[in-house]
């Protein structure tokens, strides 16, 4: 995997999501991915974004568009230094919150996504990565 | 602070969605739209969504909550226009709003929420045509 | 001191490229068809240079060294177009191995010595072998990215929305439906839904061989984006061995409208629209 281009925005409050989101859209235009693979993209991005808002007082995040053989695509890194997820297996299964909401965030995310990962500790924060291939 | 507008329209309300929606103007939205039901004694709500190109599990949960609490205030509430992508993602990340009537465009949600209002109404009487 | 083969072929690179010019030119299986003789010496003069011009003392004994990685670039370029454009393994192994021919030709011409041209020509032969593997993988390669893309495109020809009635879309799946295949099916399903204003959408799975869970799952995946746009999705054509593993699997269908035949469930379609189909009475008027 090869990256083509890089840039890191924090996410402090809320309304840093709105200029993140549309700066994620133009990226993803500019690599001609789909407009449902758009969609689906900045629906994880916007989940991540509000989990790292809502438990860990924000985080940064990384966009960067990567590319693989032939297959264009974005992948971005969500960053935090919270209080960690102390069973990530549990935090993966639908339905599971801690703050009162659906839980359907971590778990969503990943069907929306071409490949996902999350580490975490406990004290230390949470990192989670994601990738979206433009036809993928 | 930025608002969505509630329109009245006889005993319905109409919500058009011109934005994207962010997590404190979609709750302000459903504790306005709620307030709104209990005063103007609406019985139906219709959500005009097709300007809206994302929706996230924070947001889909509201129009949901939308749905229920104007049931509870015995209001019907339709959700119109949704874009394609947007379905599919829906979908996808795993809320596939079940409770929540939907309709194409305004005009088929309209007629949806008009039907709804008169099967609960039985002091007019209507010829109701036997299904199949 | 250099290499005695380097030597040979850099003094004599045009007798290399015109023997190996002569050996493709005389297979009978040449392609005249597909590439130009120009644009074959053309190809055959680059890839020669690259060659010529990375061979040195400390790769010469060994293939895998990566200055040839540039030559296997070319290789793999060539190869590659030569795959999409129809070309068999076997003319693009004769381009590879004639150069080899080629070049061992020219050494037998220089080299006197018996045992300096056995050792030399053994060097050659290693590093031609180790280009003709890179070229069968990569035109490989370029031969599956060919059958990929047809089956893009078979999935994209093979669920077609059809538009029954007004209001009423059909969409005969054919074959298996895989989560690939589902994604192309819903978005031309809501898509059309958009455009046709239609409120009710036929699923009709006869041509599915095999229904399992996940399948089940795909279908219910597109029935619930249906109705989140506002229309109703039926699924239509469950044959009795669908219905039986259906059960058997304890899937759960019944927040879906299902019907056995295309027939019975535009019969319930006409039903939800309030539409009704009457018989047309002989030498009189249809009455009501
Ligand atoms: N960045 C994070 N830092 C700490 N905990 C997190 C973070 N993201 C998610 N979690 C934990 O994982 C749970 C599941 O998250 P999610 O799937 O987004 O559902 P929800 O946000 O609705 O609870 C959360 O309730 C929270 O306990
Ligand atoms: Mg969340």
């Amino acid at each position: 995997m090869v990256t083509l281009n890089r840039e890191s925005m924090s996410i402090m409050r809320e309304i840093d999501v709105i200029p993140f989101r549309n700066r994620l859209k133009e990226y993803a235009v500019k690599i001609g991915m789909s407009l449902v693979n758009q969609t689906k993209i900045i629906t994880a991005a916007s989940e991540l974004a509000r989990n790292m808002l809502k438990y860990a007082n924000g985080g940064k995040v990384t966009i960067e568009v990567v590319s693989k053989g032939r297959e264009n695509g974005i992948r971005m890194v969500f960053k935090d230094e919270g209080p960690g997820i102390p069973d990530i297996d549990k935090a993966m299964k639908d339905g599971f919150s801690t703050g009162k909401s659906l839980g359907l965030g971590l778990p969503g995310t990943k069907r929306l996504v071409s490949e996902f990962a999350i580490t975490s500790e406990v004290g230390k924060g949470t990192t989670v990565i994601v990738t979206k291939w433009k036809n993928g | 602070m930025e608002k969505i507008p509630i329109l009245r329209m006889g005993n319905l309300l109409l919500v058009t969605i011109q934005v994207d929606l962010y997590d404190r103007l979609a709750e302000t939205l459903e504790s306005d739209l709620v307030q709104m039901i209990k005063k103007t004694g609406a019985r139906g709500v219709l959500i005009d969504i097709s300007a809206v190109s994302i929706i996230d599990s924070f947001m889909g949960r509201i129009i949901g909550n939308i749905a229920t609490m104007s049931k509870i205030l015995d209001a019907e509430t339709v959700v119109v226009g949704m874009q394609p992508a947007v379905a599919i993602t829906l979908v996808e990340l795993g809320l596939p709003l079940n409770g929540v009537l939907t309709a194409l465009n305004v005009e088929k949600g309209m007629e949806l929420l008009k039907k709804k209002i008169a099967e609960e109404e039985p002091e007019e009487e209507e010829d109701h045509g036997d299904t199949e | 001191m250099k290499n005695e083969a380097i030597k040979i072929f850099q003094k004599k690179k045009k007798a290399v490229l015109e023997n190996w010019m002569k050996f493709q030119l005389a297979d009978e299986g040449l392609r005249e068809d597909l590439m130009s003789n120009e644009d074959l010496r053309s190809q055959s003069e680059e890839l020669l240079d690259a060659f010529i011009d990375n061979l040195s003392d400390e790769n010469i004994d060994d293939p895998a060294n990566s200055a040839f990685e540039a030559i296997v670039d070319i290789l793999s370029g060539i190869s590659i177009s030569r795959a999409k454009q129809g070309f068999s393994p076997r003319e693009t192994g004769i381009f590879v191995f004639s150069l080899k021919d080629a070049l061992l030709n020219v050494l037998q011409q220089e080299i006197k010595d018996p045992q300096e041209l056995y050792v030399q020509s053994l060097k050659i032969i290693k590093i031609i072998d180790s280009f003709g593997i890179s070229t069968f993988e990569t035109f490989i390669k370029g031969r599956e990215e060919v059958i990929l893309r047809q089956t893009d495109e078979i999935s994209e020809i093979s669920t077609p929305v059809i538009r029954v009635w007004d209001g009423i879309l059909a969409l005969p799946i054919i074959g298996t439906l895989d989560s690939a295949r589902t994604q192309i099916v819903m978005e031309n399903l809501l898509q059309e839904i958009v455009e046709s204003g239609s409120s009710i959408a036929i699923l009709d799975i006869s041509g599915v061989p095999a229904v399992d869970s996940l399948v089940a799952q795909h279908l219910i995946k597109t029935v619930s984006a249906t109705r989140l746009m506002g229309a109703e999705c039926i699924i239509s054509g469950i044959r009795p061995e669908i219905a039986q593993t259906v059960v058997h699997l304890g899937i759960d269908l019944s927040q879906v409208v299902t019907k056995a035949s295309l027939a019975s469930a535009l019969k319930t379609a006409f039903g939800l629209l309030q539409l009704q189909v009457v018989k047309k009475q002989k030498q009189q008027q249809i009455t009501e």
